[in-house]
């Protein structure tokens, strides 16, 4: 079972192992996505994670193993054909285009929605003007499903770090996405601004349907709103599951309380 | 439309090139203020001012680097790659220009009339550019900065070499004039090389060319404005700010570095052939180092990334030397009148003989000092770290400073 492809597999990664001059991230990493599914990533600092991410979108290039997409594999691509594939991403620290607006930001996630060249944008003709307008609308949208319409002309190096999230999310959503890679979401955040953000995560499940993969710090969040949940721990699965199994499970617990100072992981033990 | 003045009511009225009525005025009278500038000298008060031909060859080159300076805006600006090979491709511009346009004769050319050479003189430029650009793009940062650096030394050489096509050093060649024609024939359809009439008014050569480099730089602005604020235009801006997210939303970052590239050549070539027909005759050696750092230059001190500001840029350094020229003259007035504190103080700022000591000296070779035009290099440098340290947005912060205080007129707060 584990080496076929799963009909309703969205995403496939099989035995992925990285590493870095010696230093190993990833070590044999399985796991398959289903559509419609809120899969979480939880694990320590370092655990790899955030690799995980990187070698799906092909920003790192994993020495072993394979990902399959729609049972494509998503080897050797470019980062940016990752993107044209249906795969969007926020980051665990912000990478927004500081300088630009929010509507900049959020209209640079249609890039790939949008097929008009150069020279028809410096005219401001034809398929430029009409498809910079529709997505425009797009783009309305989603400030509105975000809540963020006061801050529309705003440059996003300037706001407020909760705000600049939401916007990062509208950025990915912008995308269309088939997937989302939400990295640490609300690392950071106050109760409010989390709260805030497990609503509209929870939105995108239920109003877009829109299939997700969290990887989290934050347990509590993990705990409420996954659907299956893998936990990682120096470049190792430990445990996958349902969220209440993982919760129990032996490996798990010992792995988070090995871990140092770290207040919302001793939370969880 | 009643109600709010400021509420757009479509999204093409909220994505227009001039999203409010206020802007589109501004607009409307700096660009008639600026076509009317050649009958300035008729005004009685200053007969000097803007009006005459001195100033309207300065404007004109103000023009003329404006242009310039958004092709460089465009690459450093808003795509963020710091390219010092802009000289070079303005000097391509300038020799491509000439072969196209310049009658035969020792020299190259095929005597081709302006609407010709002066769009081939952005293409080439642009299409060498894309061919040079996948070695000068792979790499980053101040790589970029030296592999363009290599571009320039090249191009000088080359140049030199080149006599058939540059008359080599010193002798230089002449370019061709500015002259509308149909092909070849001997009546231009458009003189702008000579004295005339326009519309029943006595309009100079000067003026002329004035009014179609300005024309032009209006062309030049509304297409680097468009490719701002679309698809492209994004998608540079985005590799600027954050290069590996734009590749995970779907740019691609190679693809519009080489774009961000020609389009920069281009603008760069255009301009490099106007400059040099408007100088009349260039020497190889004009398209050196200090012209890309001087384009570099513009666009801080404009306010790096906006069309404005390498407008604004442009006009500030091309006219600082003019007026710092003409205050020293002024200050010198004055101490030759000799009265008031005001000759007391311009006396210790400036020399006059040699035993008289100031800041900067007036004559060759009186006293210490600085010469005006190493005072004129002075300013420009200091001006450039001011700006790097104090206002990273330019002469374009500023103006927004001063927008964002009237706005609130008069709860400023
Ligand atoms: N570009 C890189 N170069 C070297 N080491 C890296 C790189 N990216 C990640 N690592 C290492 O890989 C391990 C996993 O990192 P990461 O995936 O960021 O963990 P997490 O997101 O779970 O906190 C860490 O030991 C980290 O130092
Ligand atoms: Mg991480």
């Amino acid at each position: 079972m584990s080496t076929a492809t799963r009909p309703s597999a969205l995403l496939e990664v099989r035995d992925i192992s990285l590493s870095f001059r010696g230093l190993v991230a990833l070590e044999g990493v399985s796991f398959h996505v289903t559509e419609g599914e809120l899969f979480s990533i939880i694990g320590p600092n370092g655990a790899g994670k955030t690799s995980i991410f990187n070698c799906i979108n092909q920003v790192y290039r994993p020495q072993e193993g394979s990902i399959l997409w729609k049972g494509d594999s998503l080897m050797g691509l470019k980062p940016n054909q990752t993107a044209e594939r249906g795969i969007a991403r926020t980051f665990q620290n912000i990478a927004l285009f500081a300088h630009m607006t929010v509507m900049d930001n959020i209209l640079s996630g249609r890039h790939i929605r949008m097929n008009h060249g150069w020279l028809a944008g410096m005219l401001w003709w034809g398929r430029a003007k009409q498809e910079e307008l529709e997505n425009r609308h797009k783009v309305e949208e989603i400030i509105h499903f975000l809540e963020i319409e006061r801050w529309r002309k705003h440059p996003v190096g300037l706001l407020p770090y909760g705000i600049q999230k939401r916007v990062e999310l509208g950025r990915a959503l912008a995308m269309d996405p088939e997937l989302l890679l939400l990295d640490e979401p609300v690392a950071g955040m106050n109760l409010e601004e989390t709260e805030d953000m497990a609503r509209f995560i929870l939105d995108i499940q239920d109003e877009l349907g829109i299939t997700t993969i969290l990887v989290e710090h934050d347990m509590s969040l993990v705990m409420d709103i996954a659907d299956r949940v893998m936990v990682l721990d120096f470049g190792r699965k430990i445990a996958e599951g349902l969220p209440e199994e993982v919760q129990t499970n032996a490996d798990v617990i010992r792995a988070y309380l090995g871990t140092t100072g770290d207040a919302s992981m001793q939370e969880f033990g | 439309m009643r109600g709010r003045p400021h509420l757009h009511t479509s999204y093409s009225a909220d994505q227009a090139l001039m999203p409010t009525t206020t802007k589109k005025v501004a607009l409307a009278i700096f660009l008639v203020l600026a076509a009317l500038a050649p009958i300035a000298s008729s005004i009685p008060i200053y007969p000097d001012f803007l009006g005459n031909n001195d100033w309207m060859k300065l404007l004109s080159h103000v023009a003329i680097f404006g242009i310039g300076a958004l092709g460089i805006n465009l690459l450093t600006g808003v795509a963020g790659q710091v390219s010092l090979g802009h000289a070079f491709f303005m000097g391509l511009g300038a020799y491509v220009g000439v072969v196209f346009g310049a009658p035969a004769g020792d020299l190259w050319g095929w005597g081709l009339p302006m609407w010709i050479w002066l769009p081939m003189a952005g293409i080439i430029p642009a299409a060498i550019g894309l061919l040079v650009g996948p070695a000068a793009v792979r790499v980053r940062g101040l790589y970029l900065a030296f592999a363009t650096l290599g571009l320039v030394f090249i191009g000088e050489w080359a140049w030199r070499n080149l006599k058939f096509i540059t008359g080599g050093s010193f002798a230089g060649r002449r370019f061709p004039e500015f002259q509308l024609r149909m092909w070849k024939e001997e009546e231009p359809l458009v003189d702008f090389a000579s004295d005339g009439v326009w519309l029943g008014f006595e309009i100079s050569e000067e003026a002329k060319v004035y009014l179609l480099m300005l024309g032009l730089l209006v062309v030049a602005t509304v297409l680097a404005k468009n490719l701002q604020r679309t698809r492209a235009g994004r998608a540079f801006q985005a590799i600027r700010d954050r290069d590996i997210a734009a590749e995970i939303m779907g740019v691609n970052e190679f693809k519009y570095k080489l774009m961000a590239f020609g389009i920069s050549s281009a603008y760069a070539g255009v301009a490099g052939a106007l400059f040099a027909s408007f100088v009349g005759r260039q020497i190889p050696e004009t398209w050196d180092l200090f012209l890309s750092v001087e384009f570099i230059a513009i666009i801080l001190i404009g306010g790096a990334g906006t069309v404005s500001g390498a407008l604004m840029g442009s006009a500030f350094v091309i006219l600082l030397p003019r007026l710092v020229q003409d205050f020293t003259e002024w200050l010198s007035n004055v101490i030759a009148d000799g009265e008031g504190l005001l000759a007391s103080v311009a006396d210790a700022v400036i020399s006059v003989s040699p035993d008289d000591f100031g800041v900067v000296n007036i004559l060759p070779g009186a006293g210490p000092g600085l010469s005006v035009f190493q005072l004129n290099q002075v300013l420009f440098g200091l001006l450039v770290i001011l700006f790097m340290i104090f206002e990273p947005l330019g002469l374009y912060g500023i103006w927004l400073r001063i927008r964002n205080y009237w706005k609130g007129w008069p709860f400023t707060y």
